[in-house]
């Protein structure tokens, strides 16, 4: 590979153990820079609810029923797939356990679905056994909508776009199929740190 | 909105800089020859990869500012605190090489011959991808009625300001409204504020008229944009949006 000439790169001082939370072609931020492919919704809260259907039968939850289950307290590292990462951010919500703890499924993926049309896929083991939560507040603060609240998926080992905001529900299947960005040349499963950004990484 | 590349993996390429042109104090526009370059659509972007000489290694993204079929170039500007933003505004010079990986996106992207008008709206220099729109429909011949409305600090900032007047000039249904927020020179006529409900009722289109959508900029620029567009009465789902946070791009 050509060396980039002069190139000396930031070189700030991490101590090892931040350093190794740092995937691959990653850099860490302080801020929390947003992406989202159209303009954030809104939706008022007594018109929200979550809901689970495919292959179940369909169950929901409205606002204050989704309020009233157990929430955690969880503190994460994140990993945009735009490249940057940002350590210890830390959520409260609802693990997805506890939400799909009372649907009766065999179905091995799952597809996000969300206000705004935006969707994305995931293996329900990816969000089964303590790896996933809907989350409804960001360092103790509501979770702001440009973020994804009122409420958004958090799957912090996989690529970021795979949290998906202000998510409604989940379409559960037996076959996965690419949601929104994996239909846009963005990876089936993003591992940051296999660096599965692009179709085919 | 099915992903019509192909599923092949995108690998890093070697590009050799054949050229380098300042647009303003702070943006660079970078000409790339890449061996192997699959081509791309309006509005995508590539990753840049750096390597020094101890095998440190940074990437980040760049909007694509050239059409397809033309010699392919980014424009980058440089970001306070960045860390490949400054390399490749000041220390890059013709002949380097570097690596790119793309195109990347398959969603923010402009085909000519819709049958609905285009709205474009840049702020700052989220006018790069929509350049290579309106330089694909320029190059194609493309008709399509489109409107790009371009908010910008000051006047020495804004980019592309030659080209895009000459365009225009064309009289064959592109038109320019460019807005400056923070500074206006002596006699300017064009718009003074930021954008908002107000200034998109004057220059988009009206919703009944369905246009295709594609704002980029900040997150602070594309939130008021689109949604003074949806406050309007525009479909959301008619409008497409790209944004770059502060340290998002590096």
């Amino acid at each position: 590979m050509p060396i980039s000439r002069g190139f000396r790169g930031r070189r700030s001082p991490v101590d090892d153990d931040v350093a190794g939370r740092v995937p691959p072609g990653q850099h860490l931020v302080d801020d929390f820079p947003v992406l989202s492919a159209g303009p954030t919704p809104h939706t008022p809260l007594d018109e929200w609810s979550f809901e689970i259907r495919g292959a179940a039968e369909p169950v929901s939850w409205t606002w204050q029923e989704f309020r009233d289950l157990p929430s955690e307290s969880v503190t994460v590292d994140i990993h945009c797939v735009t490249k940057w990462s940002k350590i210890d951010t830390s959520w409260e919500g609802v693990s997805v356990d506890t939400l799909l703890d009372v649907v009766e499924h065999d179905a091995a993926y799952l597809l996000a679905f969300c206000d705004g049309g935006y969707t994305t896929n995931l293996p329900v083991e990816d969000v089964t056994d303590g790896k996933a939560w809907l989350a409804y507040s960001y360092e103790g603060e509501p979770l702001d909508p440009e973020h994804g609240g009122p409420v958004r998926l958090l799957v912090p080992h996989l690529y970021f776009w795979k949290s998906a905001k202000w998510v409604r529900g989940f379409v559960l299947r037996d076959e996965d199929e690419p949601g929104f960005w994996e239909s846009n040349g963005y990876h089936l499963y993003g591992d940051p740190w296999r660096e599965q950004r692009y179709w085919g990484d | 909105m099915a992903g019509a590349a192909v599923l092949g993996r995108l690998t890093w390429l070697v590009a050799k800089v054949v050229g380098v042109a300042a647009e303003t104090a702070r943006v660079r526009t970078i000409v790339l020859d890449v061996p192997g370059w699959p081509g791309h659509r309006a509005g995508q972007h590539l990753d840049v990869r750096l390597t020094a000489e101890d095998g440190y290694q940074a990437q980040r993204s760049y909007s694509i500012a050239s059409p397809p079929g033309e010699p392919l170039s980014i424009t980058v500007e440089e970001l306070d605190d960045g860390e490949v933003s400054p390399y490749l505004t000041r220390e890059l010079r013709e002949g380097d090489e570097i690596e790119v990986r793309g195109p990347i996106g398959g969603y923010f992207v402009w085909e000519p011959g819709g049958k609905d008008p285009l709205l474009l709206v840049a702020g700052g220099s989220g006018i790069v991808p929509l350049m290579a729109m309106v330089r694909h429909r320029a190059a194609t011949g493309d008709r399509t009625p489109t409107r790009l409305v371009y908010s910008s600090r000051r006047i020495d900032e804004v980019l592309y300001a030659g080209e895009l007047e000459e365009l225009e000039s064309r009289g064959d249904g592109l038109e320019v409204a460019v807005t400056l927020t923070r500074e206006q020179p002596p006699g300017w006529n064009g718009y003074a504020r930021r954008v908002d409900t107000e200034l998109m009722r004057e220059v988009a289109w009206a919703p009944e008229q369905h246009p295709a959508v594609f704002i980029c900029g900040s997150t602070g620029f594309v939130e008021a944009a689109a949604g003074a567009l949806v406050a309007l009465g525009h479909d959301p789902l008619g409008i497409k949006t790209e944004r770059f946070g502060a340290t998002g791009g590096g």
